[in-house]
């Protein structure tokens, strides 16, 4: 069977420079995917590629091993492919229910007129976070700035969730939590992946990923520097990669045309 | 990891909420409590000085006349507001469609019905110009309606002198238009009292109960995270100025058929009166909140003090400077009652 989303040899160029270049991932239905890598290493240009607003210079996206080519975020939304941004992608003056549905609100007959279901979208938004392990939210009429920075990945991962995604793009979600609030997300993770969701986990935090992780993959420069499964390297060893990552990469790179000459 | 399957423990917690905490919540959770509050005072406060006067069907008529036309604009401005965008050209609109009608039906002696719908017309065009230019462009609305405010008050004084060779043109309305548009309902309570709350009731539908308020507020709380959602944000927007160039319009129109005649000068004070009510309703300026009720509250706020000063036998310059402060006092007021939404998060299933 193949991998839910693979990419091949994707290179991004923007006008005279490489962001990306030779990234090859594979991930599948219910594992979670880690893409680590410093600030500036390509992770956002990644996501982009992924979630439809970049299309890649050079290398091929499958999905479900079809080959696809993503013209704009829809094209990837109806791949089942969803991105959750580091703050939610949510409305904070809006109240849970509303927000939950925005741009694809349930309606009920009235009369002559058809009318928001307010009541049924605030019972699903409060059910379907409930299901990710959300137990506080009880009232759908909250304002959603009312909720935790936990509580609001939550709902943006819920609503990705019900409304199809099969591959569930977090960026940075733990980077702006506590140590509770994180975990509360690591957990939502964990959930999502009992759904049979493929997760790709953009972070850059070590423990983070190796606390969810089932594969890794750890990007410098734009390039794939290393790529393991969960318990094949130590905490150390990811951390030592990721912080002298540029020297390694480059002595990896030469050590490797020197074995190929030889 | 405690997923919790069993809805025992929220129910529980909701019925220690039901008691004391959740009406509150509920209170502070909608814009419109600290209007309601602003209302309720300045009606009291005229109500104390301005007496029996004040009170009187004259009274009454007085404000509720100065709101209903206020209100016909202010509603539409306050939806606009709240996606987040300003439309400052309602003034010059008024002006525009009450020359068109004067000038359509009193000087060129066509059709009542014709002058009423081109009058209509140049409303929904300036909207659309509006609405064209900030969604293409990424100039901020404020300038793009201050400078069709300015373009098309120069281009109707200019016209109406070119045409008439005047300012000001008179008009003799037939009476089904003057019963649909302009009369005295009792001899003092103008008909744009109904059509205000014609106006508000399908607007407060709309934002409340259709799926196009949902899209309001989502493209005023989050412009790009609506786009992304699907969301037409541009066509939102666009609509919205139409909306809005309607409302003035025909506030343009009752107010020819009224008076019997338009003047080019007419309609400029509802620029920033409309703002105002909007903002004193509880809309928040930025976008992303408000309600059709709060901009009601508003504009009844505006209009009983813009009238009550007349019955305190007090000097009605003051009437602007109590304006100035309600106006500090409701933002201020309404600042506290969103932080309360925002801060009102039950802690009452916690188990962690």
């Amino acid at each position: 069977m193949p991998p839910l989303l693979k990419l091949h040899d994707v290179a991004k160029s923007y006008v005279g420079t490489n962001a990306l270049s030779g990234v090859s991932l594979e991930v599948d239905a219910g594992k979670v995917l880690c893409l680590l890598g410093d600030n500036g290493a390509g992770k956002s240009t990644l996501i982009k590629i992924l979630s439809g607003v970049h299309t890649p210079t050079s290398g091929t996206i499958e999905v479900n091993g079809e080959p696809v080519r993503f013209a704009s975020p829809r094209d990837a939304s109806a791949q089942g492919i969803a991105t959750v941004h580091q703050f939610g992608g949510t409305f904070p003056l809006m109240s849970v229910g509303r927000s939950f549905f925005v741009g694809a609100e349930p309606m009920k007959r009235w009369g002559p007129l058809l009318r928001f279901d307010k009541k049924l979208a605030g019972e699903i938004a409060v059910r379907e976070m409930r299901s990710l392990g959300i137990t506080r939210v009880t009232d759908g009429r909250r304002l959603v700035g009312s909720l935790s920075g936990g509580e609001r990945q939550a709902l943006a991962i819920a609503r990705a969730v019900y409304f199809g995604a099969t591959v569930l793009i977090l960026d940075e979600p733990t980077a702006a939590l506590g140590v509770k609030e994180a975990t509360h997300v690591l957990r939502i993770i964990m959930q999502a992946r009992k759904k049979g969701i493929a997760v790709i986990f953009v972070t850059h935090n070590v423990l983070h990923a190796m606390s969810v992780g089932d594969h890794f993959a750890v990007l410098i420069r734009g390039e794939r520097a290393d790529d393991f499964r969960k318990g094949e390297r130590t905490r150390e060893q990811i951390t030592d990669l990721m912080a002298g990552g540029e020297a390694m990469a480059a002595l990896e790179s030469e050590l490797a045309k020197m074995q190929e000459l030889s | 990891m405690t997923v919790d399957s069993s809805p025992a423990v929220p129910a529980v917690a909701a019925g220690r909420d039901l008691s004391a905490g959740l009406s509150l919540r509920d209170v502070t959770r909608r814009p419109e409590s600290g209007a309601l509050i602003g209302t309720l005072a300045v009606f009291a406060f005229f109500g104390v000085f301005g007496g029996a006067k004040f009170l009187s069907a004259a009274g009454s008529a007085s404000w509720l006349n100065v709101a209903a036309e206020l209100g016909i604009i202010a509603v539409p401005v306050g939806l606009l507001m709240i996606a987040g965008e300003l439309d400052l050209s309602v003034g010059s609109v008024v002006a525009a469609s009450s020359m068109t009608l004067a000038i359509v039906s009193g000087h060129l002696g066509g059709p009542m019905i014709l002058g009423i719908l081109l009058a209509l017309a140049v409303g929904l065009a300036t909207g659309l110009v509006n609405g064209l230019i900030v969604t293409r462009t990424n100039v901020p609305s404020f300038v793009v309606t201050l400078a069709t405010l300015s373009a098309l008050s120069g281009l109707t004084l200019g016209l109406s002198r070119a045409l008439t060779g005047t300012a000001s043109v008179s008009l003799h309305p037939d009476p089904a238009s003057k019963a649909i548009f302009g009369t005295l309902i009792g001899g003092q309570f103008e008909v744009a009292i109904l059509w205000w709350i014609a106006v508000a009731a399908g607007v407060a539908w709309m934002l409340q109960e259709s799926r196009y308020g949902n899209w309001i507020f989502a493209v005023g709380g989050d412009k790009e995270s609506a786009r992304a959602t699907g969301i037409p944000t541009d066509k939102v927007k666009i609509a919205l100025y139409l909306g809005s160039g309607l409302g003035a319009a025909l506030v343009g129109v009752i107010q020819t058929i009224l008076y019997n005649g338009a003047q080019v000068a007419n309609g400029q004070s509802f620029v920033f009166n409309s703002i105002i009510a909007v903002v004193i309703g509880g809309v928040l300026l930025t976008g992303g909140y408000g309600s059709v009720v709060g901009v009601i509250l508003g504009t009844l706020t505006f209009a009983i003090v813009n009238q009550g000063i007349y019955y305190t036998g007090w000097n009605a310059d003051w009437a602007a400077l109590i304006l100035g402060i309600l106006l500090l006092v409701a933002v201020l007021m309404n600042n506290t009652f969103r932080r309360l939404a925002l801060a009102a998060a039950p802690r009452t299933n916690r188990r962690a």
